[in-house]
């Protein structure tokens, strides 16, 4: 799957990457070249729609990254665009429930539902233990419920005694209270396949949902669906509310664009995916993993990671330098802020550092911590210039001022100044020990491209002293074993809610942060 | 930290390099026309059962002569309209290349003549129709060879043997005898699921067990129905998807030997195709057709949503025969193959 979309999408990307510059004639081009890659791999016409504007309208609000082409750059945004269309994260079936956890399978005829249903259910009791029942409401396909049957005694899971000629629903009542009496952990309930105008199936599938409560309702779709895709997707989704899709058939060489469309389409996860006739043949999807093989053009988007962390670790640099002469003045903070301002307001090239990810999603879990960043850096943009350097000078009388022209109260004003005094106190004393500041400078992109984070671990560029396992621990937002202790005198201000977050450039590493952000719980 | 310069257009930045490229800005949306709307209808006092009357009839009517208009000014028709056009037949699955190449068609034989908007659609459905038409032949089965063999291939769960349930229940209405061959060894359930059709029809099932080699039992069923007298052999078959190389190695076998029975055979190779499909179609027509020799089509499902245009670029490429459409689950939902009607659905006329 997605072979042919790779091959194709590459070689319209490829000749993006070897020109110095781009107009913006050149990306529409390349978009329509995109569209047309993604629509012969049966992406759906609304679907590609969707996802050409996207990329254009992000390429559109791009910043200029020094050491990467502009082709490049659209890569990356295309490879993001491609792992937002498939979700992120990998989303296996979930089995969080009271016992019996019911399982809807549902799908078109001949979409390998029957299949699916058993080598979930070997998976659920091979892998995890599970004790699981199958049932099969098919009493339209000839042979329906024998075919379950048989398949049960290959997997040795077991099945619902047949009674010939009880109707679908009747069945699904067996099948459950049978599943409560017998202590089943998991009960799979295969469905007939239906076409999603036949009204009175529909009906039928929605009265067996709202009998058997499922916890799990699966779309089973085939991997080679063309364009009917959405409409299956959203009709079966808006009738019966699917909580996932298995995507069948993936080991043939279709083009997969139906794993694209129905999960733009339904914001429904792909929980795994069907790839061949052997009972363990049934894999986890992962996204990210699929977005990278659809692009495979893994090293720019890490190139263009690389070198965003590097644009910011610039300025991280200049800042160290500053602080190592104690010179961490109120126009610092107010760029600090506005750092992390940018920071919770999705900014583009910011958005793609790694590590990023998590401290925007920290900020956005936070209530008021982007106002709160607002409002102190108003404060300080209401100060005049030599009140930013020059703090000691601020008395009554210009912090009335002060807080007047940025709306607040001066006891917030105060609070500020005094986070600030502790901030540059705790950088002083860090400066005084050159080895901590030296190191630290040295990370913040002294070190040349490679020394930004996501760079390969002991790829040879690395500042001197740092270890890769040092960067290994800054990462992950501790301070290394190895480098010296920070003062953690009484008045060291935390950086609050910020998980694994820090200055950005660092990827992560923590640092002495932001005074004011409200204290978040773990 | 400097200044951030105002965020200009990517062109400007990102591409632009330095160079005086114009920006452009990406046009925000407006929603003027909606928010005067709403602020409208919210500013309007209740009208009383009168003036809702007239303002109905005044909607009705606009409408009306909307719609007289709209026949009575053609128009050329435009790069948009035609962009239009060609987006409905890549929904319906005809793929790019095709969709591209029957709005250029049109654009051609139109070219300087005038289309009215209602005209459009239809002159869409002709010249996908006549794509179609050479490919709408019947299934001819003349008694000229006894059994007259025909064999039925297609991907996994396409409709294989509800087709071949279908076609042995209109030959047995035709008063011919039928014998079926229960191919398909692998899937579980697969011969009870034939046999059911050989009760619905009166056709004779040989099968044998499960997991048995397939060309052994294609073989021993054709000896079967020479021995009854059958005048149709269906071989049934395991579905399989074209790349996989044993698989369509073993359908090789399965025809080697029914020619040694009768060099000639089998007679007809039918592949199934689902009305779902999207691309991959094509591939499984030249796959099959290359390793099973595939001699016609049936299209499957298009009961459903689907509108199976993947057939018209089939049908532009392979010119191979469509037999028939399968359009339900029951015994007779088995129709000739209306190419007229099929394009009209494509275009959504
Ligand atoms: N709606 C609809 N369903 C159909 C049609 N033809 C077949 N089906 C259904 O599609 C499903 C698969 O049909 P089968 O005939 O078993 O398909 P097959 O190709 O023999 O499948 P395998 O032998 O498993 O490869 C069944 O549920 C059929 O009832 C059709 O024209 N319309
Ligand atoms: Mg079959």
């Amino acid at each position: 799957m997605f072979q042919s979309l790779s091959e194709r999408l590459s070689g319209v990307l490829d000749k993006l990457t070897r020109r110095g510059s781009l107009s913006e004639a050149d990306v529409t081009e390349a978009m329509r070249e995109v569209r047309r890659a993604l629509l012969e791999a049966d992406v759906a016409l609304e679907v590609v729609k969707d996802f050409t504007d996207k990329v254009k309208a992000k390429a559109v609000g791009q910043n200029v990254i020094k050491s990467v082409s502009p082709g490049q750059m659209v890569i990356k945004i295309v490879n993001d665009e491609l792992v937002a269309m498939l979700g992120s994260d990998a989303a296996p079936i979930d089995l969080v429930a009271t016992p019996p956890v019911a399982i809807l399978m549902v799908g078109l005829q001949g979409s390998g539902k029957t299949t699916t249903t058993a080598k979930i259910a070997y998976r659920l009791t091979n892998r995890d233990k599970k004790r699981v029942l199958m049932a099969s409401l098919d009493t339209r396909r000839p042979a329906a419920q024998e075919q379950l049957r048989v398949l049960g005694e290959q997997t040795q899971v077991e099945t619902l005694p047949i009674i010939a000629g009880q109707q679908p629903l009747a069945i699904a009542s067996r099948a459950m209270e049978a599943a409560r009496l017998g202590g089943f952990d998991v009960i799979l309930l295969d469905t007939a396949g239906r076409t999603t105008i036949d009204e009175a199936l529909m009906a039928e599938v929605a009265a067996i949902k709202t009998a058997t409560n499922p916890h799990e309702t699966l779309l089973v779709a085939d991997a080679l669906t063309g364009q009917d895709a959405v409409n299956t997707a959203k009709a079966f989704e808006s009738r019966l509310g699917v909580t996932g899709i298995v995507l069948t058939r993936v080991d043939g060489d279709g083009r997969g664009g139906a794993a694209l469309s129905m999960r733009a389409v339904t914001g429904r996860p792909i929980k795994l995916i069907g790839v061949g006739e052997k009972w363990d043949a049934l894999e986890d999807f992962h996204p990210d993993r699929i977005a990278n093989r659809i692009l495979g053009m893994g090293d720019i988007v890490s190139l263009v990671e690389k070198a965003a962390a590097n644009i910011d670790a610039d300025q991280a640099a200049k800042m160290a330098a500053k602080m190592q002469k104690g010179g961490f003045d109120l126009q610092d903070l107010a760029d600090q802020i506005k750092q992390m301002e940018k920071l919770g307001g999705m900014g583009g090239i910011m958005g793609m550092m790694p590590g990023v990810a998590k401290m925007k999603s920290a900020m956005a879990s936070m209530p008021d911590g982007e106002k709160m960043l607002k409002r102190q850096h108003a404060i300080i943009m209401s100060m005049t210039t030599k009140e930013r350097r020059l703090p000691k000078i601020l008395d009554g009388k210009r912090k009335r001022r002060i807080a007047a022209g940025s709306g607040t109260k001066v006891e917030e004003v105060n609070k500020l100044l005094k986070q600030h005094r502790d901030m540059a106190d705790m950088m002083k004393a860090m400066g005084k020990n050159k080895g901590l500041m030296g190191k630290m400078a040295g990370m913040m992109g002294l070190g040349g491209p490679s020394a930004g984070m996501g760079g390969p671990p002991g790829g040879g560029s690395l500042p001197a002293g740092i270890t890769p396992e040092m960067l290994e621990q800054l990462k992950k937002g501790e301070m290394p074993k190895g480098m010296p202790q920070m003062p953690s005198s009484g008045g060291m201000p935390k950086l609050p809610g910020l998980g694994g977050g820090g200055l950005p450039g660092l990827g992560g590493a923590r640092f002495p942060g932001l005074p004011g952000l409200p204290a978040k719980k773990k | 930290m400097t200044e951030t310069p105002k965020k200009s257009g990517i062109m400007g930045r990102l591409f632009g390099r330095g160079t005086a490229t114009p920006v452009v800005e990406a046009p925000t949306p407006v929603p003027q026309a909606h928010a005067t709307e709403v602020a409208v209808a919210a500013a309007e006092p209740r009208k009383n059962w009168l003036q809702r009357l007239t303002s109905g009839l005044a909607k009705t009517s606009a409408k009306l002569t909307e719609g007289i208009t709209g026949i009575f000014t053609k128009r050329k028709l435009d790069a948009e309209t035609l962009a239009e056009l060609e987006d409905v037949l890549i929904q319906a699955d005809l793929g790019i290349e095709t969709a591209t190449r029957i709005t250029a068609a049109l654009a051609k034989n139109r070219l300087d003549k005038s289309i009215s908007p209602e005209e459009v659609r239809a002159v869409l459905a002709a010249e996908v129709e006549k794509v179609l038409t050479p490919v709408a032949r019947p299934l001819i089965v003349n008694g000229n060879h006894k059994p007259h063999v025909i064999m039925v291939v297609g991907v996994n769960g396409g409709g294989k043997t509800t087709t071949i349930g279908k076609l042995a229940s209109r030959y047995r209405a035709e008063g011919r005898s039928v014998t079926i061959a229960a191919g398909d060894t692998f899937r579980a359930a697969a011969i009870d699921q034939l046999k059911v059709w050989g009760e619905r029809t009166g056709a004779k099932v040989v099968s044998g067990k499960v997991g048995a080699d397939a060309s052994g039992l294609a073989f021993d069923a054709f000896k079967q129905a020479r021995e009854n007298g059958s005048d149709i052999l269906i071989i049934d078959t395991a579905g399989r998807l074209q790349n996989k190389q044993a698989l369509m190695d073993e359908l090789e076998k399965v025809i080697r030997v029914t020619r040694k029975l009768d060099p000639a055979a089998p007679h007809d190779v039918l592949l199934v195709l689902d009305a779902t499909t999207g691309q991959n179609a094509l591939n499984q027509v030249e796959v099959f057709r290359e390793r099973a020799g595939v001699t016609g089509l049936v299209m499957t499902k298009l009961d459903g949503t689907a509108r199976g245009g993947i057939l018209v670029a089939i049908a532009a490429k392979y010119g191979l025969p469509v037999h028939a459409v399968g359009v339900g689950e029951g015994i007779d939902d088995l129709a000739a193959f209306d190419p007229g009607e099929f394009a009209r659905t494509i275009a959504q006329l």
